[in-house]
């Protein structure tokens, strides 16, 4: 009977199986794919963090301070902003920069993407790689170029122009043209970007439809219009959110070729920001400025992304 | 072999340790008295940074004390926005260079250095008005005058070509020796006489070229111009006054210019009249002397031809602008003592004699009893050339935006309201009255607490 009484005690193991018993908690964690993910990303999250989030936060904390930075004052900076001409004037540029900079760059990044889609297979490589140089050269360096061809007594442009018999323009010393040509230079520095996104997107497009569509006798227009934009619907949003996001914070471009000038009327949010900021040092009205687009950009990237995500479910 | 410790071991070798630390002799360290880092503004001059060194570590070396300097750039305002950094967190350099209204800004975490100044102007005089309105703050010093990269911005013109064009003997009216200059001739020197001259360069194919951006170069021409007709934009007690005649008269002396300049000029930057005058093409240009250093590189018959001279006088006197650079010490600053004995240092009229020489006269004191150093007489071609540069005869020196409160000046000066409101009036043809109108606006914008 000994032999089969049963023990209410814990069943003591053997040596061996007890240390990796300890260890199995550790390595369940480790063996977790989350754990393992959130661990090798926590360098980059350390890094948005210290870099972006808690400067973000800092920066809604100092607007709300007064000049000297003693005092919280709430939403005064931005009720003063509101009553300022200048301030409007900065805020329609802003808009008129940002919104035909992206409109171009997304127009011109469509026509280059249907272009080099269409180009035979073997030369697409090289148009390819040309037509992202742009983008891949450092924008100060770049924009110093421009700014060398646009130089208002020894335009590079204007050299060829007299050369053929024209007018030289006054680039960056009038008004208009100083704003054409900062949204020239975005333009140019962004279209790459939106070229190679719409080359990937319309590759991703099936070649059945096209072919379909052919033999129903579509047009070519008929089959961009009801075949390539509806796929590439989310892409073009996507693209178009991003680059309006990117291209209201801009600031090197406006501040090297022309520092807001003549008459403040190249100014948009950053430099505006930066001369009442850094320059001027008053740092909370600085702030202010550069967050006056956050809330109308955050709205809007809301409606275009609960439209991708529908449209992404429709397709799902 | 192990041996065992006791208290009574534990004791004696602390005896003789402490034995033997009295009675070795001492030996000072090589830094013994700590270590300074100063954030200095990287001169354009080539060599200029290395006088600035030499004296440095000179003190260095005689107070045992670790001298590093880095050398930040004011290109891209990258040494505003390292101040800027280092006010923000409270730490840094010990001593750091200030431009133009940074003291002001600053002031919170600036040490005061009364002692310093007081002793300076102890030792060689009164100090420029500007230096004291932008780093003298409630009384306080709370940075210290430095002749490295402070400037004045007086004309430097074409002798041969005003002589030519415009009838003017630059060499007879301001020769390089003031005691030689003749007063009726000096005081004909006017706005309206630079504006008649203005014309004539036009039209012979020669404008001046006087920058109408927003950057400092033109807003210091402007400020002097319009402080020579009185002009006050908000005074000490904080009234607008800039609806007035005298800024009228203000405006249309700077329509009269503009009429006969490039049109360029509303987009130049800082370096714009500068190159102006070098490609030969331009007659006059309000600068310092590096406009005639570099000519003197890239075009030496240009070079050879420049002049520089005082600005205009108008119905209130000859203003010539003026921006200098200040040495704060950071409140967080761990070695206050041995800071304030190195900006005394580098302040002394010998330190100096060496900055000027080694800037090729660029360097202004703050000080008018150091305006007898010998560069500005010796270097050339033409030989005196920058003689004219530091403030002589009536010229005073000014800066657009005083007499404001220093908060309220720096708004105005660095949101160019002076440049804007001309370039308004003159290349976007709006009414004088409007253009008032949108200043005092702007100004209104300036006296927010």
């Amino acid at each position: 009977m000994a032999d089969i009484v049963q023990s209410w005690m814990p069943t003591e193991l053997p040596e061996t199986e007890k240390a990796p018993a300890k260890k199995s908690g550790l390595r369940r964690l480790m063996r977790r794919h989350s754990t393992t993910a959130v661990l090798m990303c926590l360098p980059l999250i350390v890094i948005v963090a210290g870099l972006i989030i808690y400067p973000a936060f800092y920066s809604i904390y100092l607007s709300m301070l007064n000049k000297s930075q003693t005092h919280f004052i709430g939403l005064s900076n931005f009720n003063f902003l509101l009553s300022r001409d200048t301030f409007w004037m900065v805020v329609e540029q802003s808009a008129i920069f940002a919104l035909s900079a992206v409109f171009f760059k997304a127009l011109i990044g469509l026509i280059t993407a249907h272009l080099v889609n269409n180009l035979p297979a073997k030369g697409q490589r090289k148009w390819r790689g040309m037509l992202l140089v742009p983008w891949v050269i450092p924008l100060a360096l770049s924009t110093l170029g421009w700014w060398w061809l646009f130089d208002p007594t020894y335009s590079a442009i204007n050299f060829i122009l007299s050369g053929l018999g024209f007018e030289k323009i006054a680039w960056l010393s009038t008004p208009y043209w100083a704003r054409f040509s900062v949204i020239l230079v975005n333009v140019w520095y962004g279209a790459p970007f939106f070229l190679i996104m719409y080359l990937a997107a319309l590759k991703s497009v099936p070649e059945q439809l096209y072919e379909a569509a052919s033999i129903d006798g579509a047009t070519a227009w008929q089959k961009f219009r009801h075949i390539t934009l509806p796929m590439m619907h989310n892409i073009i949003a996507i693209t178009v959110l991003f680059s309006l996001i990117v291209t209201f914070a801009n600031f090197d471009v406006v501040q090297i070729m022309t520092a807001g000038g003549p008459r403040n009327m190249t100014h948009v949010f950053a430099t505006y920001s930066f001369l009442l900021g850094i320059r001027s040092g008053d740092l909370p009205l600085g702030a202010a400025t550069s967050l006056f687009m956050f809330p109308i950009l955050a709205i809007a990237a809301v409606f275009i992304l609960r439209g991708v995500r529908k449209r992404g479910r429709e397709i799902g | 072999m192990l041996t065992r410790t006791t208290r009574r071991t534990v004791l004696k070798t602390a005896a003789l340790a402490t034995a033997a630390v009295i009675t070795a002799p001492y030996v000072r360290g090589a830094y013994a008295a700590g270590k300074l880092t100063l954030g200095c503004w990287d001169h354009w001059v080539p060599g200029a940074n290395k006088a600035l060194d030499k004296i440095c570590n000179e003190w260095g070396e005689k107070n045992s004390v670790e001298v590093h300097i880095d050398y930040i750039t004011s290109q891209g305002e990258k040494d505003k926005l390292t101040a800027a950094a280092e006010a923000q967190a409270g730490t840094g350099h010990d001593i750091m260079s200030h431009r133009d209204w940074n003291i002001r800004i600053h002031q919170a975490v600036l040490e005061p250095l009364d002692d310093v100044v007081d002793q300076l102007i102890k030792q060689y005089g009164p100090i420029s008005p500007v230096a004291e309105y932008l780093a003298k703050i409630k009384g306080t010093w709370r940075g210290v005058p430095t002749a490295i990269g402070s400037q004045v911005k007086p004309c430097c013109s074409r002798i041969d070509l005003f002589k030519e064009h415009a009838g003017l003997d630059l060499l007879e009216m301001f020769p390089a020796d003031e005691s030689k200059w003749d007063k009726p001739k000096v005081d004909a020197w006017t706005w309206d006489a630079y504006v008649t001259a203005a014309q004539k360069l036009y039209k012979a194919g020669f404008p001046v070229g006087q920058p109408m951006g927003q950057t400092s170069d033109a807003v210091d021409w402007v400020g002097g111009l319009f402080n020579s007709y009185g002009v006050v934009f908000v005074d000490a007690k904080d009234n607008i006054k800039i609806n007035s005649d005298q800024t009228r008269q203000a405006m249309e002396i700077a329509r009269k210019i503009m009429e006969v300049s490039p049109p360029e000029v509303y987009a130049w930057d800082d370096a714009g009249n500068n190159r102006w005058l070098i490609s030969g093409k331009g007659s006059s240009i309000m600068n310092p002397p590096s406009a005639w250093a570099v000519a003197k590189r890239d075009n030496p018959k240009v070079s050879e031809q420049c002049w520089t001279h005082p600005v205009p006088k108008g119905p209130q006197g000859r203003f010539v602008g003026q921006l200098p650079q200040f040495y704060g010490l950071w409140k967080f600053s761990q070695n206050k003592a041995a800071a304030k004995d190195l900006l005394l240092h580098i302040s002394q009229k010998e330190s100096i004699a060496q900055l000027v020489e080694a800037s090729v006269g660029y360097d202004l004191p703050s000080f008018k009893s150091m305006y007898d150093l010998p560069t500005w007489k010796t270097v050339g071609p033409p030989v005196g050339t920058v003689y004219g540069y530091p403030p002589r005869g009536d010229e005073q020196t000014s800066i657009a935006g005083a007499p404001a409160r220093s908060e309220v000046g720096a708004q105005i000066y660095n949101q160019a309201i002076n440049t804007v409101m001309i370039s308004k009036f003159t290349q976007g043809k709006e009414k004088l009255e409007d253009v008032i109108k949108w200043a005092e606006k702007e100004l209104e914008g300036t006296l927010r607490v």
